[in-house]
């Protein structure tokens, strides 16, 4: 008879528990694949009946996402001079040649810097806010919690109308900072919330004990409150730039030029020359990437961070 | 070094009054214990001695200059916290350099002072160690070895041993009075443990209620209580309170108690027709055959070298400390004798002790 204990599941929990696992990812990846994978098929084998699921890989896609081309006649085509590169020869062997880079690189630029600079806005003030609310007596402070919570309370896009007009008189229409500003008023109800939980459980000792080893109140925020809610900051920036990163109806809305972000970007594509879904499944692809490698750095952080508080230490 | 002179010091938290008024001067180098119940504001005290708290009214003193509105890390004191508060993102050495870094210390200086501390404290071994992993005693000799490093002006101890085993406390305790004997530094310690304070303290303020119920040696505290508080809360068993009815003058040496005429010091003040309470610590207690104020024995616990004996007398419940190996059994019925110099006798309504040849001198709150 095999001993185990009572609070460690038995081997065929674990089991069923692995394959329920195994089939969820399974079926939320799939999708992800799919996209992927169509970013590397031709036009013809994207849109293929049945579906394509073994073909020949071909850069095509990243190509058109990255290029503008214009079509020559076949005699201007002979004239030209070898082509230099694989994105050229793809090109010419649809009549085709480079005209310049696309509006992509610059697109997704936008996105990089309104995501990462409203996520770090948003954990900055949030940060401060956090730690004012959890440490100082302020007065009404549970009202001014409960405001803040409050903002989150309608889905943002309800108040698109108000927001499309403040910034239209602002000039903050089609900016990085304006974008910047409402994904960080968005998102810092959030922040606030989130790193008030983390920092509450920091005991209040650690900070005292630097006030009395003679450091300012800020010093000891900064080298000691900082560093023990590292967990909460990164899971919490996650969150931030996750939603920051994906937001769709107010880049719509808001940006059509200098600021637009990559999510209205993508499907403009579609609209270039047919339906070139290989180069919309290329954006699509290289768009999840940074919220992926960002997520993947903290994921340790992460893990720690949604389960903190959860078990006395 | 320094003393440290507590005046009037009050502190409200909106509605509640956590010190109501406390005064008492700690000496230099002095260990001194704040005791009391939980909730009495002796750690809200320690804490604006500290600077971690500021007074709502009230002169705090250290070492000649009032500190009462200055910010904790510009009076030059010391903390260890009940829980330690070790940084836990920094290894033992960086924690005992914390404050000397502060003081923008020189590298060499620095390094040289922590071999010191590590070398007094027996921690020279897990200096490199991050604090995450040590024993509670060895959190207990970083915390104090964090203290301890930048000789400041005094030590501030918020119930240092609260978390350590019943079989390390006893061990950290000698520990700590050792260090401070060793140091001379003013040590201001918060405990609720009355035995600790006994043991460790050369004076004890007892608190409660926000109020300084006494101020004395432990000798002082645990033979002349000055309120019913202080006797029931020191000793364990504690003081037998029994109650009676009557009047004293100044000079009387007797009181009656049902019926029994019982000696106590000469009283230096009077009492009319009020209920009173007399005091009598149980190792106070003796029997005798012939004694007058009788008692039936109901229980007796044995302890060792002394055995604790429940008493059914006529006005309550007593307890007597006696040898083991005295003989009693339950069910007896003995006479009772009490150490006239020994016993107390207390105003009922106030809970003050009347003043008596015994305890002139001792220090009311």
């Amino acid at each position: 008879m095999s001993a185990h204990s009572i609070t460690e599941p038995s081997s065929g929990t674990k089991w069923i528990a692995g394959i329920l696992v195994v089939g969820y990812a399974v079926v939320t990846l799939i999708p992800l694949l799919w996209i992927v994978a169509t970013g590397f098929k031709t036009p013809a084998d994207a849109i293929s009946y049945p579906p394509k699921v073994v073909f020949d890989p071909t850069l095509e896609g990243y190509v058109n996402l990255f290029t503008t081309r214009t079509r020559v006649t076949p005699e201007q085509l002979e004239a030209l001079p070898p082509p230099e590169g694989f994105a050229e020869e793809i090109v010419r062997s649809y009549g085709m040649v480079i005209a310049g880079p696309s509006r992509f690189g610059e697109r997704f630029m936008n996105s990089v810097i309104i995501g990462f600079g409203s996520t770090f806005l948003s954990i900055f003030l949030g940060t401060l806010a956090a730690y004012a609310f959890s440490r100082f007596k302020i007065p009404l402070k549970d009202d001014l919690l409960f405001f803040i919570l409050s903002t989150r309370m309608m889905p943002p896009i309800a108040v698109a109308i108000p927001i499309f007009l403040m910034y239209r008189e602002l000039g903050l229409s089609d900016t990085h900072l304006g974008m910047i500003l409402l994904y960080t008023a968005v998102n810092i109800s959030l922040a606030v919330w989130l790193l008030k939980g983390f920092i509450d459980e920091i005991p209040r000792e650690y900070e005292e004990a630097a006030l009395i080893d003679g450091y300012t109140r800020f010093q000891a925020f900064y080298k000691v409150v900082l560093p023990q809610a590292a967990t909460g900051i990164a899971s919490t920036a996650i969150f931030c730039l996750i939603f920051a990163w994906n937001e769709y109806a107010f880049a719509v809305l808001l940006t059509s030029g200098t600021a637009q972000t990559a999510p209205p970007f993508i499907p403009t594509i579609i609209g270039v020359g047919g339906q070139d879904w290989p180069a919309v499944a290329a954006g699509a692809t290289l768009f999840l990437l940074p919220v992926l490698v960002f997520t993947v750095l903290l994921r340790k952080h992460l893990l720690r961070g949604i389960t903190f508080g959860a078990v006395r230490k | 070094m320094a003393e440290i002179v507590i005046k009037d010091l009050r502190k409200e938290f909106g509605d509640f009054t956590a010190v109501k008024g406390s005064s008492f001067t700690i000496a230099d180098g002095e260990f001194f214990m704040l005791l009391g119940p939980s909730g009495c504001g002796k750690t809200t005290t320690l804490r604006m001695i500290a600077g971690l708290e500021l007074p709502t009214s009230g002169e705090i003193w250290i070492d000649g200059e009032e500190v009462s509105k200055k910010p904790a890390s510009q009076r030059d004191i010391a903390f260890v916290f009940q829980m330690f508060a070790l940084y836990p993102h920094m290894n033992v050495r960086r924690n005992i350099a914390y404050p000397l870094v502060s003081q923008g210390l020189p590298r060499a200086k620095v390094n040289e002072k922590i071999a010191e501390v590590a070398r007094i404290l027996g921690i020279e071994d897990i200096l490199d160690n991050p604090v995450s992993g040590l024993s509670g005693g060895d959190r207990q000799r970083v915390a104090l070895g964090r203290a301890i490093v930048r000789s400041p002006k005094a030590f501030m101890m918020d119930e240092p041993l609260g978390a350590l085993d019943a079989e390390f406390r006893e061990r950290m305790a000698e520990e700590l009075r050792a260090l401070h004997d060793r140091m001379g530094a003013t040590t201001v310690y918060v405990t609720h443990d009355q035995l600790e304070a006994m043991q460790m303290g050369d004076k004890i303020v007892v608190m409660n209620h926000g109020v300084v119920e006494q101020f004395g040696t432990p000798q002082e505290i645990y033979d002349h209580p000055a309120t019913m508080f202080v006797a029931d809360f020191i000793g364990s068993p504690p003081m037998n309170f029994i109650p009676f009815e009557g009047s004293v003058s100044p000079g009387a040496a007797s009181v009656r108690v049902a019926g029994t005429q019982i000696a106590l010091p000469a009283l230096r003040e009077e009492a009319h027709a009020r209920r009173m309470v007399l005091g009598v610590r149980p190792e106070h207690v003796r029997f005798t055959d012939e004694g007058a104020y009788r008692g039936r024995i109901e229980a007796v616990e044995y302890l060792g070298t002394t055995q604790i004996v429940t008493l059914d007398a006529p006005n309550g419940t007593l307890r007597a400390r006696l040898p083991s190996s005295d003989v009693v059994r339950t069910g007896e019925v003995v006479g009772l004798d009490f150490v006239a110099s020994t016993l107390s006798l207390f105003d009922e309504a106030s809970g003050r002790a009347l003043r008596t040849a015994a305890n002139e001198g001792v220090h009311h709150g």
